[in-house]
């Protein structure tokens, strides 16, 4: 046993590490989620202006959403959930040994980064061009 | 293999919660794009018809507890993985839960009350 505690190089400084893709995915879907947890009690104030049939209640959802700062926060947050989604999908296959090669692995990172940016500019032609 | 396991043994059942909520969620999130494209979201009377059909409103029931349990299975395991000093853990283990369950019952306030 002794023999194997062996006195290996450890190089973890994080400022000059380069992470790989499927590691980059995986601390920004830590990232996502954390920020959406931060940004849920915003959501569900979001969701009760919404949802309340009063006037009033939906003249300030419209007043708050047409706001660009918030406009820019609610994209933001439609990255995070993307990303958020197509990460999860991509351990949930993960998980049940589907694309767990390294070649596969690496190309189904890339996809998950590709296709949430892409869906996130969707939205934002959505919300920002009224398409 | 012969394998002696320890601890408190739900590590496998918050694995597989996990995995069965970010599914429910998954799924409301096609419900939800799809009642988009079909002008679910083209005004507010419009949203608010959407989410008061029954089966609708069951599944977002479903999609609010499966998303707070979620949260806090990857909040909780944010925590484990940074904190070390357990009593600051802990501490922020009891806030997150108060949190997330105070916030649950907010939202299922803003689904039932319609």
């Amino acid at each position: 046993m002794a023999e194997t505690t062996k006195t290996r190089p450890k190089f973890l400084d994080l400022a000059v590490i380069r992470l790989p893709l499927p590691g980059f995915v995986s601390i920004l879907h830590r990232v996502s989620g954390a920020g959406l947890f931060l940004i849920l009690p915003f959501l569900l104030c979001l969701l009760q202006l919404s949802l309340d049939s009063r006037p009033e209640a939906g003249a300030a959802f419209l007043a708050l959403t047409g706001n660009v700062f918030v406009k820019l926060l609610l994209l933001g947050l439609c990255w995070a959930y993307l990303h958020h989604f197509c990460a999860g999908i991509r351990f949930l296959l993960l998980d049940v040994h589907v694309g767990i090669e390294i070649d596969a692995a690496r190309r189904s990172a890339k996809a998950v980064m590709v296709v949430s940016l892409l869906l996130t500019t969707f939205v934002a032609a959505k919300i920002f061009g009224g398409i | 293999m012969n394998r002696i396991v320890v601890g408190a043994h739900y590590g496998l059942r918050d694995w597989l919660a996990q995995r069965v909520t970010a599914v429910v969620m998954a799924l409301f999130t096609v419900i939800l794009v799809g009642g988009m494209i079909g002008g679910a979201t083209s005004s507010l009377d419009a949203w608010r018809g959407f989410i008061a059909q029954p089966v609708i409103r069951f599944c977002a029931f479903l999609f609010i507890l499966s998303l707070f349990y979620h949260v806090w299975i990857g909040i909780r395991d944010i925590w484990m993985d940074y904190i070390k000093p357990t009593g600051l853990r802990l501490t922020l283990h009891v806030l997150t839960l108060l949190a997330l369950i105070g916030q649950a019952g907010w939202a299922v306030q803003i689904l039932w009350r319609l």
